[in-house]
């Protein structure tokens, strides 16, 4: 076994831990942050608070309440924007990830994707960054093209070089990190790849700016989509980074109030973004818990979030194959990984390890994970997955490793 | 002995009665569960009266999943196809004998869903 290095120890500033359903005396092993993160004291409090003594209207009035809330929302808005280095005004509300997608999906690509067009896709998709694209490609008579995975879970920039090669490729979405393999995508040399072919890129970033740093200019990516609750942040709010002259040439996605310059009885003129894309009252609570969570992330450092996530993986890598019978799917290396690990175990189906697992406080997350053409690739209906954020310990994987001996002990193996 | 993974469940998971296909076969159905992507298909030969002769299950899926076709499908030879689009949740939950959480129903459930498909009757998950 490694020496024990020093990592995180924050776990006391998430209460759910210690009080959630099944968190008995050792409280939650809470291993499934690659679905939805545990929310810090300081969101939980902020929210609160807010509604309590601050919660007004943003944009609409002018009395002392709706200003202070319009200033913590957009200060919510620059915060997102800077810890992924990109600017306020480009930087859009949505509901999730999904909406995000949507978004592009229901705009750019509905005035830009045609008959014949191809649209690039890699095997490893959510099925937020895959069916969208479906429903454009029938709509439109367009092709999708999928880059294929790896046996140790990785895709080929050959591959994508060489479908670029064919032409007419309008678009390449992929996935920065994957929510199942955890395998990090070079997402630069994608973009750069995509752009320098004439077509567009579409980055999912959602398991990957809450757990490391992440640079948009960097990346190079023209729209880049992320979650506010996988980053400790709540549900109910997501983020559309893009490329202002691509936002600007986009229609509007919903119509209604805020997104619009002057309405007439016959037609309207839009706002200037990111307002022309933010029809309706936001999320005006979940933005201002999504600025504390932002705040609580940068005062660990994205740096040391990383470190965390790695040291765990690399931990859990190394304590899993303990278990026998048991597979890891994707990179063998902790630095080519997030913290994410799929697994199987011969003999136990996922379900069933994650009901065993539950009996000890184990919350690890069993099935396709939104990534059923991955499953298909990895021949396997379901895996057993563990994912891990700030508040998660090597402790948390000694448990784990004791609840998979059990499941083995269950089903007499 | 464990209260949901009792010696009977898990030697249904490990030894499926009736599990394979049939060819050539009278009626067939084909589901899965969306929650977990689990895949379930049955075969079935039918005689005049309306008779299930024989059946058989296959797919993949939990020992809940599978221990449900495999007791179910010991009960389901022998019955008439009309019969079984009036089975309950409540049928197979007792046939089991172990205490299904919600978050196990559909696992449960799925067998006698496709059955349901089969034959004819309303393919949605059981009550």
């Amino acid at each position: 076994m490694s020496a024990v290095r020093p990592t995180l120890d924050v776990r006391a500033d998430f209460p759910v831990l210690r009080e959630g359903p099944g968190a008995g005396e050792r409280g939650l092993a809470y291993l499934d942050s690659a679905a939805t993160s545990q929310k810090p004291d300081a969101v939980i409090d902020a929210m609160a608070t807010f509604n309590r003594s601050s919660y007004g209207t943003v944009h609409r009035s002018v009395y002392k309440l709706a200003e202070h809330s319009t200033e913590l929302f957009e200060g919510a808005r620059t915060k997102a924007a800077e810890l992924v280095s990109w600017e306020p005004e480009t930087t859009i509300f949505t509901a999730n990830a999904t909406a995000a997608i949507n978004l592009v999906a229901y705009t750019w690509a509905r005035q830009n994707i045609g008959q014949g067009d191809q649209i690039v896709l890699t095997q490893m998709e959510h099925h937020s960054n895959i069916v969208p694209w479906q429903i454009v490609a029938a709509e439109k008579g367009a092709t999708l093209r999928w880059l294929h995975v790896s046996e140790d879970g990785r895709i080929s920039l050959e591959e994508l070089d060489q479908v670029l090669a064919e032409g007419n490729v309008r678009l390449v979405a992929v996935t920065h990190v994957s929510n199942v393999l955890g395998t990090i995508n070079p997402v630069a040399e994608v973009a750069a790849r995509a752009r320098a072919a004439g077509a567009v890129c579409l980055v999912d970033g959602s398991q990957a700016v809450p757990q490391m740093p992440v640079d948009l200019h960097e990346v190079g990516a023209d729209f880049y989509a992320w979650t506010a609750h996988k980053a400790l942040g709540p549900s109910g709010l997501g983020l559309l980074h893009g490329r202002r002259e691509l936002l600007e040439a986009m229609p509007p996605f919903l119509g209604g109030g805020h997104m619009i310059s002057q309405v007439g009885l016959e037609s309207s003129t839009w706002a200037e973004l990111p307002g022309k894309f933010e029809a309706g009252t936001s999320a005006i609570t979940e933005a201002v818990g999504l600025g504390a969570a932002i705040d609580y992330l940068n005062d660990i450092g994205m740096d040391a979030v990383r470190a965390h996530e790695a040291d765990l993986s690399a931990y859990a890598l190394e304590r899993l194959p303990e278990v026998e019978g048991l597979r890891v799917f994707g990179p063998a290396e902790a630095e080519a990984r997030g913290g994410v690990i799929s697994f199987e175990v011969e003999g136990i189906h996922p379900h069933d390890l994650a009901e065993i697992c539950d009996r000890g406080g184990v919350c690890i997350r069993a099935g396709h994970h939104c990534a059923q053409p991955l499953m298909r690739e990895l021949g396997v209906s379901a895996t057993a997955r563990a994912s891990f954020h700030v508040y998660s310990g090597r402790e948390d994987v000694d448990r784990l490793v004791e609840s998979l001996h059990d499941a083995r002990k269950v089903f007499a193996l | 002995m464990d209260a949901l993974y009792r010696d009977y469940i898990l030697d249904h998971y490990k030894n499926p009665r009736n599990f394979g296909t049939l060819e050539p076969h009278d009626l067939e159905h084909h589901d899965h569960n969306p929650l977990c992507g689990d895949e379930l298909g049955v075969h079935l030969i039918t005689d005049d009266q309306g008779t299930i002769t024989d059946l058989r299950f296959h797919g993949q899926g939990c020992a809940i999943s599978q221990a449900s076709a495999s007791i179910t499908s010991e009960e389901l030879v022998g019955m008439k196809v009309d019969e079984i689009p009036d089975l309950s949740a409540e049928w197979v939950f007792e046939l089991l004998g172990i205490p299904i959480s919600p978050t196990r129903r559909k696992c449960a459930l799925l067998s006698l869903k496709v059955m349901r498909g089969a034959t004819g009757g309303d393919a949605s998950w059981p009550e």
